[in-house]
């Protein structure tokens, strides 16, 4: 870090990234990488895709910083980059291993280790969740984690996913209610699932 | 309305209840079963919300990678830039030398003119 900047003096290492600086660019990446590194994987469930959205997105990022307004906050703008870059990514995946994109299907991972309710005994709460998170379908898996974890707007969601925001809030819904329906089952949802178990 | 149908439309009402239909908020107003949903709902929503704190390390030396690859970057910008530059000056230079030789032809043609003219005179 340079003298006289504050680590998270954001604002200012933009300005001076975007009046050339490359230093200043680079101590951007180094105060928001975790962060940024942290969406991408929540968003892939898969650590070298996760480094490759995180590299393609400050490449992105660091080409169009002229662009950047700072009418949000960078790391804002660098979360709908990478949300970006992610959806791209998991396309392109999708497309090559011809995996179906049917969001009404049961939860995608089936391993015992990510059972949800399997782990419940020795998982706290947020490690139940976050499994369940992992196990959703990706297309719905972005919607929650970029609206509910990192609180984006409908609007940019949709811009940056390539959807219409009527097509996100609908994700959006069916996911948060896959969500609660293996998390917190009510009493009809756990009979209903008893005699499928015992098959 | 019905709970089943309002169960539809309940993971909607967590944007705020001015997002849902108001006979969704009047039903779940008054609905026990509805009201134990929701609050699973919130609940759900609330873990998420940790969860943005509970975020995966990134490997060691990803910051490295990053680094390099906009260095790399940076060098083929610069790399490009020049050879812009260059070609501009290129084109520039050449468009000079033809508007100064236009000039010199002018005033060559109007010389000989003006000795021809005091030649007959």
């Amino acid at each position: 870090m340079r003298p006289g900047i504050a680590p998270p003096d954001l604002v200012l290492l933009v300005a001076r990234a975007k009046a050339g600086e490359r230093w200043a660019f680079d101590e951007l990446v180094r105060a928001t990488y975790a962060d940024v590194y942290a969406l991408a994987f929540r968003l892939t469930s898969d650590v070298d895709d996760a480094c490759d959205v995180v590299q393609d997105s400050y490449l992105r990022a660091y080409r169009s910083l002229r662009s950047f307004r700072g009418d949000a906050a960078f790391t804002t703008w660098m979360y709908r980059i990478t949300a970006n870059c992610a959806a791209t990514l998991l396309v392109r995946r999708s497309r090559a291993r011809h995996e179906p994109l049917d969001e009404d299907s049961v939860l995608a991972d089936q391993r015992a280790d990510n059972d949800p309710e399997a782990m419940a005994g020795v998982s706290l709460e947020r490690d139940r969740v976050s499994l369940a998170l992992q196990a959703l379908p990706a297309r719905l898996r972005a919607v929650v984690v970029l609206r509910d974890l990192y609180d984006l707007p409908h609007a940019a969601i949709a811009d940056e996913l390539g959807i219409s925001e009527t097509a996100a809030k609908v994700r959006l819904h069916r996911a948060r209610r896959k969500l609660r329906e293996r998390l917190y089952p009510t009493r009809a949802e756990r009979v209903d699932e008893e005699p499928a178990r015992a098959m | 309305m019905r709970c089943d149908e309002v169960a539809d439309l309940l993971p909607q009402i967590m944007d705020g209840p001015e997002t849902a239909d108001r006979r969704v908020v009047r039903h779940v107003e008054g609905c026990l079963r509805c009201q134990a949903e929701m609050v699973q709902y919130r609940r759900l929503l609330k873990v998420l919300h940790q969860l943005r704190a509970q975020g995966a390390a990134p490997p060691p030396g990803l910051v490295g990678a990053i680094l390099s690859s906009l260095e790399e970057a940076g060098q083929r910008g610069a790399i490009r830039s020049v050879l812009t530059g260059r070609r501009v000056s290129y084109v520039g230079g050449l468009a000079l030398a033809v508007g100064a030789a236009g000039v010199a032809g002018v005033v060559l043609v109007n010389r000989g003119r003006a000795s021809r003219i005091g030649l007959a005179g």
